[in-house]
């Protein structure tokens, strides 16, 4: 067999089973060389970014680079009794580049961070080296604790020592309102203090319920789009693509206009008699507006996954199932409906994944409650600066995006997201 | 939809109830945007139906916030369309090119690790649009492309070349390859082909891609948001800045306007997808 296919040559005298593998290597080079300056692009411009902010969410190197000599002094401390002499030394001459270089207040606040107090001992220390108070050819244990009676705490110690690898978990933790405390064990944070988890919860809860109202206003839209003959569909068809081109700021601000206490919603209720002119329900600032915008504006990426699926389900199956002697809710339920599965995992998908990222509708219409996860991390991004929390709770939410995405490929296996 | 004759009358009911859902819902999604047209025209501040507007009194209706919009003193808008537009352009401009010419390999039967390469370059339609405003910020910051045209225009390429992908391979699948090699055998060279045979096939489906790309960048403004300094402020920043402050009825002129816009890019989207289904042959 082999000696035969070793004898096809072709006009060049190669054999064939060589030149075809040349051949369809080069195919393969040319193909991938198409689709290299975008891979490219996107490697370099997007997806390392994503990768640095997983670098950023877990740094501490700032710290450790700042205490070199404390963390290596440290290293033999077992952390139970005041540390030695050695280890003040360090400190000192640690802090005293700190004070040169003018960070001294950068290693406070994150020391501060680690251990309330540290703010006020480290700027008394400071005072104390800038008038060169501190005498070198003494005891430097014995004078950095006439400082502060807080120098001569153990705890500030450990929690100095604490701060020494160069990587932390520590913004991960606080995204779940836990940290670590004295001894390395994960522990919440006070009842009181606990925001983060609100969010994540309401983040959640908004996707779920704005992707359950976009599933149950959009399959019977859906449906009847798909069995209109085309001359009508095609009308009411514009319905749903008008409010997909239109910007989401301007649809945003016709739901403020809609909900308003005086606004055309409130007068229709009033006018129909569901309330009472003087007793205007609030419906913006609230939930209420964050549904009723949400839906609206997420609702043409449910229909349109939804239409395109339904379009390929031939009338003839209903007919048959009723033929067959099912009643039309039986003949929909167990004929139409598995037939267009695959259409709700699409819609419910890229809803559920559009609405967990969503921030500007509910900042704007959304009030108090309309603050999301998203918001907070654009609101640390800007305001606080605090890149590496944003980054964390960037990190977990794409972490949950992608589990999503994980299940739906296993439940129903990812279709090709058509676009209407 | 009309019934036959012999429906039994549970279902009339079944029937009936359907289309008032259906009804709702169609209101629901396309009422909103006419609110604002009317509103837009209001010869006083509030934004609410004055008693004037209800009795059509031609009084009660102004063109005074559109002379705003384009007139106003400190008024944002004519920067902030110059910019949305410019980097409209461009960052279309950027996707269709990079995008098509990326679809053309994807859709080679060639194409080694197809799956994994289309995962990643479809990455920004799936990533939550907050993540990827983060990612991009810090490599324009690294870059020092932050509060740059440039910068923006490149991160709207970002966004915007997964919708090209999409189209145009959805485009390419219904591609008869044996015209590229008829003119290959003809004497073209590959450019050549691709500009005088392929390009015009697919042509609906570059330019749908394009569409979205643009509206993607002339409606983002999460990313915008992250990096753009004073002098990049765009339409959809403004409105942003505006619906936080105040609703003046300045925006909702703006708004009439972008609606206006969008309803020209919705006729031709429609237009092109009709000529591309006939093109592949689609009749339904």
């Amino acid at each position: 067999m082999s000696n035969e296919t070793k004898q096809i040559l072709t006009t060049d005298g190669i054999p064939l089973e060589i030149s075809l593998k040349k051949a369809e290597r080069k195919n393969k080079i040319k193909a991938f060389l198409l689709v290299a300056p975008l891979l490219l692009f996107l490697i370099i411009t997007y997806i390392f970014p994503i990768g640095e902010m997983f670098t950023r969410s877990i740094d501490d190197k700032m710290i450790t680079n700042m205490l070199p000599k404390t963390f290596k002094s440290m290293e033999t401390w077992d952390g139970k009794e005041l540390p030695s002499e050695e280890v003040f030394a360090s400190f000192l001459s640690d802090f005293k580049i700190l004070v040169d270089k003018k960070e001294h207040g950068k290693l406070a606040q994150r020391l501060n961070k680690e251990k309330n107090g540290f703010n006020t001992i480290t700027k008394k220390l400071f005072r104390q080296v800038k008038r060169n108070k501190i005498d070198e050819t003494q005891s430097i244990k014995e004078q950095i604790m006439k400082v502060h009676k807080r120098w001569r705490n153990v705890e500030y110690w450990q929690a100095i020592k604490r701060t020494a690898p160069p990587y932390t978990s520590a913004k991960y933790l606080k995204a779940m309102d836990m940290y670590l405390n004295e001894d390395n064990k994960i522990t919440q944070v006070s009842e009181d203090r606990r925001i983060h988890r609100i969010l994540w919860l309401r983040t959640v809860e908004v996707a779920f319920f704005v992707t359950v109202f976009c599933f149950l206003m959009g399959y019977p839209i859906a449906h009847l789009l798909a069995t209109l003959p085309m001359k009508y569909s095609n009308l009411l068809m514009i319905c749903v693509l008008l409010p997909f081109w239109t910007s989401l700021l301007v649809r945003t601000a016709s739901w403020m206009i809609l909900l308003q206490q005086q606004g055309v919603v409130n007068d229709f209720f009033v006018i129909i008699g569901l309330v009472s002119d003087d007793n205007r329900p609030e419906m913006m600032y609230n939930k209420v507006g964050t549904y009723v915008a949400m839906t609206q504006i997420l609702l043409p990426f449910m229909v349109l996954p939804l239409y395109s699926v339904m379009k390929t389900i031939s009338p003839s199956l209903m007919r048959a199932g009723k033929s067959l002697g099912g009643t039309p809710f039986v003949a929909f339920w167990k004929v139409y409906f598995p037939l267009t599965i695959p259409g709700i995992g699409a819609g419910c998908l890229l809803v559920f994944i559009l609405a967990i990222g969503y921030y500007i509708t509910p900042a704007l219409v959304g009030g108090a409650s309309g603050t999301l996860i998203s918001n907070q991390i654009a609101y640390h991004m800007k305001t606080t600066l605090d890149w590496s929390f944003a980054s964390a709770m960037g990190l977990m939410l794409l972490g949950g995006v992608l589990v999503i995405y994980w299940l739906y490929n296993k439940l129903v296996g990812v279709d090709n997201i058509k676009l209407g | 939809m009309a019934l036959p004759k012999y429906t039994e009358t549970r279902y009339r009911i079944w029937h009936y109830f359907y289309i008032a859902i259906c009804t709702f819902v169609f209101i629901f999604l396309i009422a909103p945007l006419f609110v604002i047209f009317p509103l837009s025209f209001n010869a006083e501040e509030f934004l609410v139906f004055s008693e004037g507007m209800k009795n059509l009194d031609p009084d009660a209706f102004s063109l005074r916030w559109y002379k705003d919009m384009v007139y106003g003193t400190k008024n944002p808008w004519g920067l902030a369309a110059k910019n949305s537009f410019i980097i409209a352009i461009f960052a279309t401009l950027g996707s269709v090119i990079l995008g098509t010419v990326a679809a053309l390999g994807l859709s080679s039967r060639h194409m080694p690790f197809k799956g994994i390469i289309m995962a990643t370059l479809i990455s920004p339609m799936i990533v939550p649009l907050i993540i990827s405003g983060v990612a991009i910020f810090f490599f324009m910051a690294k870059a020092g492309l932050a509060a740059t045209h440039t910068g923006i225009v490149l991160a709207h390429i970002i966004l915007g070349t997964p919708f090209v992908v999409i189209t145009v391979t959805a485009t390419l699948s219904g591609f008869d390859h044996s015209v590229t090699r008829a003119a290959a055998s003809l004497g073209s060279n590959p450019v050549n082909t691709f500009m005088k045979v392929t390009l015009p096939l697919i042509l609906p489906g570059v330019i749908s891609g394009g569409l979205f790309a643009f509206v993607t960048s002339f409606d983002e403004v999460v990313v915008v948001l992250f990096l753009a300094g004073l002098e990049n402020t765009t339409i959809p920043i403004q409105m942003w800045t505006g619906l936080r402050e105040q609703l003046s009825p300045t925006i909702l002129a703006v708004a009439t306007c972008l609606i206006v816009l969008s309803t020209l890019i919705l006729i031709s989207a429609e237009l092109l997808r009709r000529r591309s289904e006939r093109l592949r042959g689609i009749n339904r």
